[in-house]
């Protein structure tokens, strides 16, 4: 019974092991992101391509002015009057589902991939 | 088939159907779709340590598809397929080595089940997305496992021979 206890907990130990390394792997394999959602304030005020280069002043309450960037496959903040600037500092995105957040100006850019757009066309 | 035979599998499919519904009632216990106890085990694990490998996959092939006529759909039926077969065959070849306790082998059981069911669902949704819940799945498996493991071990040890006694007289 002891040996089958260690066996046991072998199995359990190894299928974790198994389990993390599985989504790290899995993780390589997220999907580019395909378009560029501007929120403010919750409310979609802009959708953009990720894959044309461009600049965009997103303007927000109270003057707050956040300056984005699209280029080379990737959405950046480039510059902001927020207070702290950790949209800026959160740099760029590139893979769908991810996103870059400014709280002071509730601002929210996210990107969303092939997937997310299909839906869209079956919801609309 | 002799008539005990008969009856034992009708007495478990019954059980694991019941548990079935009981589980398919409580779907958003949990944040994760796929998250669950797998309460049917049970009663897999019992045909499994009392019955006999070929009874086991029988019990619950036979389960699968009555709850999907039941309570489910033609994608809940692949789901369940690809989730029961993977774990029934996973149970038999860890419980087959003997070299781990009904814990272990409900542990694999769990874990597989999960798998089956993700493997399922990149292929019906056609995504690698369904990767974000992966290790959710993966935890909640081996967890589940655990859980019905211990129960099952409990069960199996407990239970009268006379009830589920595997055809032997």
């Amino acid at each position: 019974m002891n040996k089958r206890l260690r066996s046991d907990l072998l199995l359990l130990g190894g299928l974790a092991a198994v389990g993390l390394a599985l989504f790290a792997l899995l993780s390589l394999g997220r999907d580019d992101g395909v378009q560029v959602l501007v929120r403010v304030d919750g409310v979609v005020t802009q959708r953009f391509s990720l894959s044309e280069p461009r600049s965009y002043t997103i303007q927000t309450r109270d003057e707050g002015v956040n300056e984005l960037r699209i280029d080379d496959g990737a959405v950046w903040l480039e510059s902001a009057n927020c207070p702290d600037c950790l949209c800026v500092k959160q740099g760029k995105i590139r893979y769908a589902g991810e996103s870059i957040i400014c709280l002071p100006h509730g601002v929210v850019v996210e990107l969303s991939g092939q997937d997310e757009l299909a839906l869209d066309a079956v919801t609309q | 088939m002799k008539t005990r035979k008969v009856t034992d599998y009708a007495l478990l499919t019954t059980l694991a159907l019941i548990l079935s519904y009981v589980e398919s009632q409580v779907p958003a216990f949990f944040a994760v779709p796929g998250m669950k106890l797998g309460l049917t085990n049970l009663v897999v694990m019992v045909a499994l340590y009392r019955m006999g490998d070929r009874d086991a996959v029988t019990v619950n092939l036979i389960r699968i598809c009555l709850s999907a006529l039941l309570f489910g759909n033609g994608f809940s039926l692949a789901y369940s397929l690809s989730g029961g077969l993977l774990s029934g065959f996973t149970m038999i070849a860890l419980k087959r080595t003997e070299k781990f306790s009904i814990i272990g082998v409900s542990i694999a059981g769990g874990l597989s089940h999960n798998t089956g069911q993700i493997l399922a669902s990149m292929v019906l949704l056609g995504t690698w997305r369904v990767a974000a819940y992966f290790i959710a799945l993966w935890a909640s498996g081996i967890a589940a496992g655990l859980a019905i493991g211990v129960l099952s071990g409990e069960i199996v040890r407990r239970l009268p021979q006379s009830v589920i006694s595997g055809g032997k007289p």
